[in-house]
């Protein structure tokens, strides 16, 4: 008996010792493999959990035991959630990677022909080359759970889905879905996947039971996943869908060469529009997809994998890479955890950004209480809330009952009572420094000693407002950016005296209320409205000297601006530009002039304050998504006419004035300490202002382009306008010395 | 036009054959009716074959199902025949105290009637809801020979309200006879609206405001209010307020096929968009109930109903001459099958993989309930011979989602807790089954540390009650649940098996939920009374054999053994506990 143990122990000991990421036990005559990336809170497709899962794999198909397999996840709350980044960053040469992806094409076309059925049980997200592998198995089985996403990322990353991505998905889910689920990247809940063809089967995440919820709703999975696996074996589960009508009606239109050539011109085509063609993955992604539809499997697995090594070495992907990793980065907090979490906050001012922020934080079971000194300001407010959770209801992403919850967190009043609980104040009133004064006093007579003063503003200087406060540690600046609910960035400002429990609060609110958060110092215009505002002193500039605000958008966007810069002014809002434009103008002295001033100033007294008021540079109709130049402009900008300079003002000089001095401005801010690092600087221009993402930030642009061939097109703009476009000096030291790079 | 004539017939029909199994119409409204309706239609006939072959298994299913220990279903019988002398040793030994408060009265249940509970559709078809309270009303009347205008308030629970008579109390009690000076309100609390009814008439004995309730319950699930859409009435309330011809024509115009889709009454929970069936299916699940534990019970379920129906022990039931139909006098829901047959059934609701099956879950039923409570000088000073006192309750709720139908678990504990009982104190429980799945997961939760640990911070769990004392003349899986009713048929059950088997204390648990159409979307509450014994085994037999005709001499027998009782009563209210020996006069 004894003996007999030891030396089962012996034999088994080795093979179960060595791997550390994969395993499996079988049940009955099922091979349950379950993955574990013990170094990481979520696995993903290392090499190690590659190596290990041929491995099992290999044993799993010599088991004589074995009929099927289930492969499922031992973490709570993650199937796969992609591709390791680093092991394509890794690589040196595209053939490297191409190698890399023809690698996980034969691990997946193994999988995919394995004689013994294979169930993916998947809770969690299932990303990238997650999904990718299990699309190779033969069944999906997936959770409900909110976490349970499906999707192919890569090409947020400007690379393609290069593991047989490109090939298994139209024929998986069609065409069109294929190509959606691609080329936007979006995650897919589970009961979209279902209903899509991506997962055979739905599993319920389970509630409290005899053991933890999470644990019990995987084992719960596995048990179904196993049954199903079981079920295909004694053919109770045909793997051959029965196709409905709709379906038939499709697969013959699909079959069609016309109609598929007609596809592929409209995908491109929509393509080029929305990428202006800076992004190269999107259509590697359709030419993959081509070659395996039209030539068969053969070029087109051949296709994915060169394609895959292209994009990887691409400038593009290397900017998308650095975004994300930036992302990741902004998204955790580097001040500690904070002495108390805030649990009651209170908001001043219901405006559009008041209420933007009572909106994200109402929903994270903070409590909260929205304040305006008007009723009519407050109802406005309280309606703001209501429609985007609203509008959440009507998408089906929340029901109305988890709305009338959340809204029971939030309390709209005109008067400072309960303020004695309040853990935190944000005030978003007016800019005007009067103003901030007397509300920080009135909020410093009612508040507790432990609640932090956050103070939402866009250019005026937190010290000065904290030059009212009896307790300055206690204040910081919370910058967010309109709309917030749609805008990820919060750029959090400290002053020397803020305190650092202070920061680690306001960057653990930011991070609850789903925010990129980036920690600059304190300065006019802080870090982002300091880049903005000299590259809106040049729009004005260029808009004076006759540039079509059409033609000015169109420029800007044609560089990877998601926003033309006249549309930016809008939605800004004249008054808000023509405010900061004036403020950081006295700051900072003629370096950010450019345009006049009075231009802006003089559309404001017409009434064209942008978007908000129906007219700025364009005449917004309500309902139509076209707009039009605003006629009327032409007059002021007639009257403020200035003549343009032929040397700098073809096409592409117009695009780098205008980048140029963002970039300068934002390397400035590092200079100056104003930024942590290049990091926060590019996600901050990234999220917050729309610099180009292709170009990956103003840091990364300088490293890929080149510092010198920016400062000699500088040094040629500063000849005709002078100290506007002098490059600063850590520009000057990248420019003398090209192995100084922003990022390593 | 035609199209939606027909979605509408089909709307109906779906509906109709969805009400057989409680619960079972999950797919949401408003899309495919025609679709939809196909597969509930199969299990609806499935369940049918079943009934048609019940006679014949029934003897097989006894010996297939192994709840059903045939060594203490041979105990049992013996113990019902008459009263065995190890039943009397037994309730020596154990040191019994009394419940009573001081400074509080002492609220006792007189009677306890219902009407046979019927599958909805069936011979009830035709009435209304609160003709069924009124017949269950009357049976009340007639068993207590209660003097019409001695009750001081007459309370109903009811779950989904016909508009028309939406204080079906009030309707009831005034169709019934009694005194139109009695004042009458109706509860609704899902599944535990007649322990609610129950608890409002203690409140109101406690309170020192009423002597004499009427509680009661009732639930007619073969008529349900179908509504126009909101669209719809929208319209048709503007066009009663449009004043000239012109308006009412554009009113009358701007109606399009949209508005003519009516709404169904959802099955859904309002907060969760859940069926509680599925809720149940799920619970099942997180306490890995497995589909044979679910049919092993839910047959229990059935052969247990079908032995106390066989046996007269069901002698709350009482017959009820339905206008134009037959005269009603046994539940029709009872229909033991096999092991076999019951694992031939698809999943109801979480397809394919789920476990709660239209023959384990409990389903749609017509019926009222009807119990008569006083306090106890007033039941002696009427010459009432009291079945059981009622002593405490507790009502609990939780999470909606993931905890709707897991209310006995939390709420056992703590009324157990409240009246310094253990589990093993307690002779009979009585709780309520609306799923033989959400049964077995209250079971494993009660007998689970780690559950009472980390969900009812308890230090140790409180156990499950022994099988053997539980539910042992059916219950709602196979006796029916009209929603609004089951309340009262429990915890008159209770009080007759307590005399029957010669216990003292019982205990009552029941889930409920947000209910169909009503607006309720308070958490599984939990409702429980603990009876006492206050008749000893050898008085028993007389009224309480009692049949669904109600013998005329029955009264009689009432009071002359109250006299009996009142002995017993100053003992117990001089903190004496009665045992055996001083009852046997």
């Amino acid at each position: 008996m004894f003996s007999y143990i030891s030396c089962r122990t012996f034999s088994v000991a080795p093979a179960m010792s060595a791997r550390t990421h994969v395993n499996y036990e079988v049940k009955e005559d099922v091979a349950v493999i379950r993955m574990n990336d013990p170094t990481s809170k979520v696995n993903t497709l290392s090499v190690q959990m590659q190596n290990e899962m041929i491995e099992v794999f290999n044993e799993v198909l010599a088991n004589d035991a074995v009929q099927s397999a289930v492969l499922i996840s031992s973490k709570p709350g993650c199937f796969i959630a992609g591709a390791d980044i680093n092991m394509i960053q890794a690589c040196n040469t595209s053939e490297e990677v191409t190698k890399l992806s023809q690698e996980g094409q034969k691990m997946f076309a193994r999988i995919e022909k394995s004689p013994k059925p294979i169930v993916a049980a998947i809770n969690g997200p299932c990303l990238g080359g997650g999904l990718e592998f299990a699309i190779a198995c033969q069944y999906r089985v997936a959770t409900k759970s909110k976490k349970t996403v499906l999707g192919t990322p890569e090409v947020m990353l400007g690379l393609l889905p290069g593991a047989g991505g490109t090939q298994r998905l139209p024929k998986m889910v069609g065409i069109p879905g294929a190509f959606d689920m691609m080329l936007t990247g979006r995650n897919i809940r589970a009961d979209k996947a279902k209903k899509m063809g991506l997962v055979h089967q739905l599993v319920d995440p389970l509630g409290p039971g005899l053991k933890s919820p999470e644990e019990r709703t995987i084992e719960y999975l596995e048990e179904v996943a196993i049954q199903c696996a079981k079920g295909i074996v004694n053919k109770k589960i045909s793997l051959t869908k029965e196709k409905g009508m709709m379906q038939k009606v499709q697969d013959y239109v699909m079959g069609i060469e016309f109609v598929r050539q007609q596809i592929y011109k409209t995908v491109t085509a929509k393509v080029m529009k929305m990428s202006k063609g800076l992004y190269p993955a999107p259509l590697k992604i359709i030419e993959s997809v081509k070659a395996g539809l039209e030539q068969g499997p053969d070029s087109g697995y051949l296709a994915e994998a060169q394609n895959f090594g292209k994009l990887a070495m691409t400038s593009e992907s290397n900017a998308l890479i650095g975004l994300y990793h930036g992302q990741v980065a902004c998204k955790k907090n580097r001040f500690g955890v904070p002495e108390r979490p805030v649990k009651n906050l209170a908001i001043l001012g219901a405006g559009l950004m008041g209420a933007g922020i009572a909106q994200v934080t109402v929903d994270k079971g903070i409590h909260t209480v929205l304040k305006d000194t008007t009723v009519e300001g407050l109802s406005r407010g309280q309606q703001q809330v209501y429609k985007g959770l609203n509008d959440k209801t009507k998408k089906k992403t929340i029901t109305s009952f988890e709305r009338d919850f959340t809204l029971a967190s939030l309390t709209g009043q005109l008067d400072y009572s309960g303020f004695e609980k309040a853990d935190m104040v944000i005030e978003a009133v007016f800019e005007d420094l009067n103003i901030k004064h007397r509300v920080i006093k009135e909020v410093e007579a009612v508040i507790p000693p432990h609640c932090i003063f956050a103070t939402n503003t866009s250019a005026l200087p937190i010290k000065d407002i904290a030059a009212a406060s009896i307790r300055p540690e206690k204040v910081i600046g919370m910058h967010y950016f309109s709309p917030v609910d749609k805008m990820q960035l919060l750029e959090i400002i400290t002053t020397d005296k803020t305190s650092k429990d202070t920061t680690a609060s306001a960057v653990a609110v930011g991070l609850k209320q789903g925010k990129v958060i980036i920690v600059v110092g304190d300065g006019p215009g802080f870090y982002t409205t300091r880049c903005l505002a000299p590259m809106l002193a040049e729009a004005v500039r260029l808009l004076q000297e006759g540039v079509d605000p059409k033609k000015l958008d169109a420029l800007t966007t044609g560089f990877g601006f998601p926003v033309g810069a006249a549309t930016l002014a809008d939605e800004v809002g004249i008054d808000v530009a023509a405010h900061v434009a004036e403020d950081l103008g006295k700051a900072f002295g003629s370096r950010f002039g450019g345009g006049n001033v009075e231009v802006l100033k003089t559309m404001v007294e017409k009434g064209f304050k942008g978007r908000k008021s129906g007219k700025g540079c364009y005449v917004y109709t309500p309902g139509l998504k076209s707009k039009d130049v605003n006629p009327d402009i032409e007059d002021v900008l007639e009257k403020y006419k200035l003549t343009p300079n032929p040397l700098v003002s073809s096409d592409s000089d117009v695009q780098y004035r205008l980048v140029s001095r963002f970039v300068n401005e934002a390397v400035m801010c590092l200079q100056e300490g104003i930024l942590n690092g290049p990091v926060e600087g590019d996600i901050g221009a990234v999220f917050g202002l729309g610099f180009p993402p292709c170009l990956g930030g103003p840091f990364r642009f300088v490293d890929t382009f080149g510092a010198n061939k920016l400062v000699e097109k500088m040094r040629r703009y500063e000849e005709v306008y002078g100290n506007h476009f002098t490059p600063c000096q850590l520009l000057l030291d990248h420019a003398k010395d090209s192995s100084k790079r922003f990022h390593k | 036009m035609r199209q939606s004539l027909w979605r509408g017939y089909c709307v109906t029909f779906r509906l109709f054959s969805n009400h057989r199994v409680y619960g079972c119409s999950l797919q949401p409204v408003g899309q495919n009716y025609w679709i939809t309706a196909l597969p509930t239609l199969l299990i609806w006939t499935t369940l049918f074959v079943l009934t048609d072959k019940m006679a014949s298994m029934l003897m097989n299913s006894l010996r297939c199902c192994p709840p059903v220990n045939p060594a203490w279903a041979v105990q049992y019988a013996t113990r019902s025949l008459s009263t065995s002398v190890q039943l009397h040793a037994q309730v020596q030994t154990k040191s019994k105290k009394t419940l009573a408060k001081p400074g509080v009265k002492n609220i006792v249940l007189v009677e306890g009637v219902r009407t046979p509970f019927l599958l909805s559709g069936t011979t009830y078809a035709d009435l209304m809801p609160h003709d069924l309270a009124r017949a269950a009303l009357q049976g009340l009347l007639h068993k207590t020979s209660l003097p019409k205008d001695a009750v001081d308030y007459i309370i109903y629970g009811t779950v989904i309200q016909e508009v028309k008579t939406s204080n079906v109390a009030r309707e009831a009690s005034l169709g019934a006879g009694f005194s139109d000076k009695i004042p009458s309100h109706t509860v609704t609390m899902a599944c535990i609206s007649s322990n609610v009814a129950m608890t409002t008439g203690v409140g109101l004995i406690t309170a020192g405001q009423c002597d004499t309730i009427v509680a009661g319950g009732v639930e007619f699930m073969s008529d349900v209010p179908i509504r126009h859409s909101r669209k719809m009435r929208k319209t048709m309330l503007a066009l009663n307020r449009a004043k000239t011809l012109g308006q009412r024509l554009s009113l009358i115009g701007s109606i399009r096929m949209a508005h003519l889709t009516p709404e169904l009454p959802a099955v859904a929970e309002f907060s969760t968009a859940e069926t509680m069936g599925h809720s149940a299916d799920r619970l099942a699940a997180a306490f890995g109930v497995t589909r044979l534990e679910q049919d092993e019970f839910a047959l229990r379920s059935h052969t247990l109903a079908k032995q106390a129906q066989d046996a007269g022990l069901l002698s709350d039931v009482i017959s009820f001459k339905v206008p134009g139909r037959d005269t009603v006098a046994k539940d029709n829901g009872i229909r033991p099958s096999s092991m076999e047959q019951l694992a031939k059934l698809k999943p109801a609701f979480i397809k394919p993989h789920g476990t709660v099956t239209a023959a384990n879950s409990s389903f749609l039923t017509d019926g009222a309930s009807a119990v008569l409570i006083m306090s106890e000088e007033k039941a002696l000073a009427m010459g009432y011979k009291p079945k059981a006192y009622l002593r405490d309750f507790v009502f609990v709720s939780q999470d909606p989602k993931d905890q709707l139908l897991l209310g006995p678990a939390y709420g056992t504990p703590k009324v157990l807790a409240r009246a310094g009982l253990t589990m093993d104190d307690i002779d009979v429980f009585e709780f309520h089954e609306a799923f033989a799945g959400q049964i077995m997961a209250n079971l494993k939760a009660l007998d689970s540390d780690w559950f009472a640990q980390t969900y009812m911070g308890r230090k140790v769990k409180v156990g499950a009650p022994a099988m053997e004392k539980f539910n042992l003349w059916g219950g709602s899986l196979s006796l029916g649940h009209p929603f609004g009713a089951t309340g009262c048929r429990l915890v008159t059950t209770v009080a007759h098996r307590l005399l029957k088997e010669g216990g003292q204390y019982g205990l009552v648990a029941a889930c409920a939920a947000g209910g169909q159409v009503t607006h309720y979307t308070n958490t599984s509450s939990y409702f429980n009374v603990m009876d006492r014994k206050v008749i000893l085994p050898v008085c028993v037999s007389g009224p309480c054999d009692g049949d669904r005709s109600i013998p005329p001499v029955e009264q009689d027998s009432g009071r002359t053994e109250m006299m009996q009782e009142k002995t017993v009563y100053a003992y117990t209210q001089s903190g004496v506990t009665p045992t055996l020996s001083d009852c046997t006069y």
